[in-house]
């Protein structure tokens, strides 16, 4: 074919004149290797879909119904196993409620002050201090969570917790989410054009008002994106809640007491002693799927909000 | 950034009596909003400190060299190391960059040089990368149970599907680090090569590449940070807390890791314990350190003005 193209394009003077495009195997099968590399990523997506799935279906057969009417969970049981999700979803939220309590005021005061206040220097020592937090592993944090913040703060506080408890798991997942929050949200408030801040001091408005009523405001779908992606990250953290708030699955809003949530009791029971194909295995996937589509929806939702401030004023 | 209007006070000034009391009570509110802030942020920091305050108090006392040789231990703390975790640690992190510099590299150059944008697969590739970079780690633990330690691979509980799991849970952070760089290759040096009859590949192999390296190596490693203390997918994929030998392979026998050692120690109820859990993780965060001092240093040493 390359000899074809040739003889066929040749001019007179043997030179192969300009624009006919030989084909080049090895540029094409690189080509082709590097979109295979990218496509894994599209790959582990369906892997996880399908890893989930397979082990959920044969769950939910046999559980059915009673994954929303039982009104505890415990597939473990061998007496009598209980298929209720709504203990795992209390425990989950209520931690993860907490932890926005904490992480959204700190996390936008701390992004308003970086955006807003600080000087280029302070922003140059802090935002890097700040990515610290992002790198502490999370077992750390449980760590500090168990072994610092419930007997040595909480209890000496007065606060008669139990020691796994969900405030002290809450108080360090809000510490662990003010990062992401923190950097989204002053993203987001910097890329406000300059001009609506000029307008805004004009017009006479101090740097509180500024902040407050033009900047939030015109930067609000990326602060929304931010608590909506610390809300995903609280729901899926699991080491802090495997540590903290205990492995009992619970009902209620009382904060000192302890709380399975969905990712405890997937770490829990997946220790190995659940053979494949049992239930307690299968429980497994299910809970997982279950948190896969929590946090996908919330992901999605963030991704959303961030690309539509990123179209207003990039 | 904003300067402070300097206009604000000056336009209230020449009205006596009534703006003169708002003023001073929008001031004392001013003070108030700053102060919060300030106290917004100091509050995060203060945190930081008093983890790692209270880590060192608790787990300096442990750490010695038997600690970083012996194997650990659930009956007696004072004879307990952590080698088989470090050793699980350094297995699990050949495996993980041997798989995500590859297939990191090359996703990133595909999605830089290669993929048309209006194409809807490829727009769909890079939605779906900013999605797994939040998809839960233990969903990943759930991934590589389902497929590298049963299923299709059937790798069992070893260090080679510990290793891939925790490649495929960072591998978006090698993409997302590794576009960036080699974007900041300016168009000029492409044209250039092109321009003087090298394809496509020779024009990537060897222009664009070399000069995106400390980028790409910055991103690997700040992926291999964010690997080496994940635990709840490793927990999931069948790591062990406590190895007592310590002749693990890639492929065979049971493993351990740190943060998985960290776990086990600390969910023991016994105080001795929880301190060797706070050496475990001086030693780790050491680790994460240097990596991280290494990734800025890269980034420093070697950073490109076009």
């Amino acid at each position: 074919m390359e000899a074809g193209a040739q003889t066929q394009g040749a001019a007179p003077g043997g030179w192969t004149p300009l624009g006919v495009k030989r084909r080049r195997w090895g540029e094409e099968i690189i080509r082709a290797l590097l979109f295979l590399a990218a496509a894994i990523s599209v790959l582990t997506t369906l892997g996880i879909i399908v890893a989930l799935l397979a082990d959920s279906i044969p769950f939910f057969e046999e559980v059915g119904s009673k994954f929303f009417t039982d009104d505890s969970w415990g597939p473990l049981f061998a007496a009598d196993p209980k298929f209720g999700i709504w203990q795992l979803l209390n425990g989950t939220f209520l931690i993860t409620g907490i932890a926005i309590l904490v992480a959204v005021p700190l996390g936008l005061g701390a992004a308003v002050y970086l955006s807003e206040y600080a000087s280029p220097r302070v922003r140059k020592v802090v935002k890097p201090i700040l990515e610290v937090l992002v790198g502490v592993p999370t077992v750390v944090f449980g760590y500090f969570a168990l072994a610092f913040v419930t007997p040595e703060l909480l209890q000496p506080l007065g606060i008669h917790v139990s020691s796994f408890n969900a405030l002290s798991a809450g108080l360090v997942m809000g510490i662990m989410i003010v990062p992401t929050i923190a950097s989204i949200s002053e993203d987001a408030m910097r890329a406000v054009p300059m001009g609506l801040r000029e307008g805004a001091y004009g017009m006479g408005a101090s740097r509180r008002q500024v902040a407050t009523r033009v900047v939030f405001p015109a930067a609000i779908s990326g602060i929304v994106a931010s608590i909506v992606l610390g809300v995903s990250r609280g729901v899926g953290e699991t080491m802090i809640v495997l540590l903290a708030a205990g492995l009992q699955p619970n009902f209620g809003i009382n904060p000192t007491e302890g709380y399975a949530t969905i990712t405890t009791f997937m770490g829990s029971a997946a220790d190995g002693d659940n053979p494949a194909g049992s239930i307690g295995y299968e429980s497994i996937f299910a809970c997982g799927l279950i948190l896969f589509l929590l946090t996908l929806v919330m992901n999605m939702i963030a991704i959303r909000f961030v690309r539509r401030y990123r179209q207003v004023y990039e | 950034m904003a300067a402070p209007p300097p206009s604000a006070d000056a336009a209230v000034a020449p009205m006596p009596g009534t703006a003169f009391r708002r003023e001073r009570s929008t001031q004392v509110r001013e003070i108030l909003f700053a102060g919060a802030l300030l106290t917004a942020l100091g509050i995060s920091l203060l945190t930081l400190i008093v983890l790692i305050v209270d880590v060192v108090t608790q787990g300096a006392g442990s750490l010695s060299g038997e600690f970083l040789s012996e194997t650990p231990s659930r009956i007696d703390p004072s004879s307990s190391g952590i080698a088989p975790a470090i050793k699980g640690t350094l297995y699990l992190m050949v495996v993980c960059a041997l798989f995500i510099i590859p297939v990191g590299v090359a996703s990133s150059l595909y999605l830089e040089e290669y993929a048309n944008r209006e194409n809807w697969f490829n727009r769909f590739i890079e939605l779906n990368i900013q999605n797994l970079a939040a998809v839960p780690s233990i969903v990943y633990g759930v991934l590589g149970l389902a497929f590298l330690v049963r299923g299709p691979l059937s790798l069992g509980n070893v260090v080679l599907a510990g290793g891939l799991t925790l490649g495929l849970l960072v591998l978006p952070v090698v993409i997302v680090a590794g576009r960036e760089a080699i974007r900041a290759v300016p168009p000029s040096i492409r044209e250039g090569s092109m321009a003087l009859g090298a394809t496509k590949w020779q024009t990537i192999w060897k222009q664009v590449l070399p000069a995106s390296i400390p980028g790409l190596a910055t991103g690997v490693i700040l992926a291999l940070s964010r690997a080496i203390g994940e635990t709840a997918p490793l927990i999931v994929v069948g790591a062990v807390a406590f190895v007592t030998t310590s002749s693990v392979g890639f492929t065979d026998g049971t493993f351990s890791a740190l943060p998985i050692t960290i776990f086990g120690w600390t969910a023991d109820a016994q105080t001795e314990f929880q301190a060797l859990a706070a050496a475990a993780i001086i030693v780790l965060m050491v680790i994460l350190l240097a990596m991280n001092a290494v990734a800025i240093w890269l980034r420093n040493r070697y950073e490109q003005k076009w």
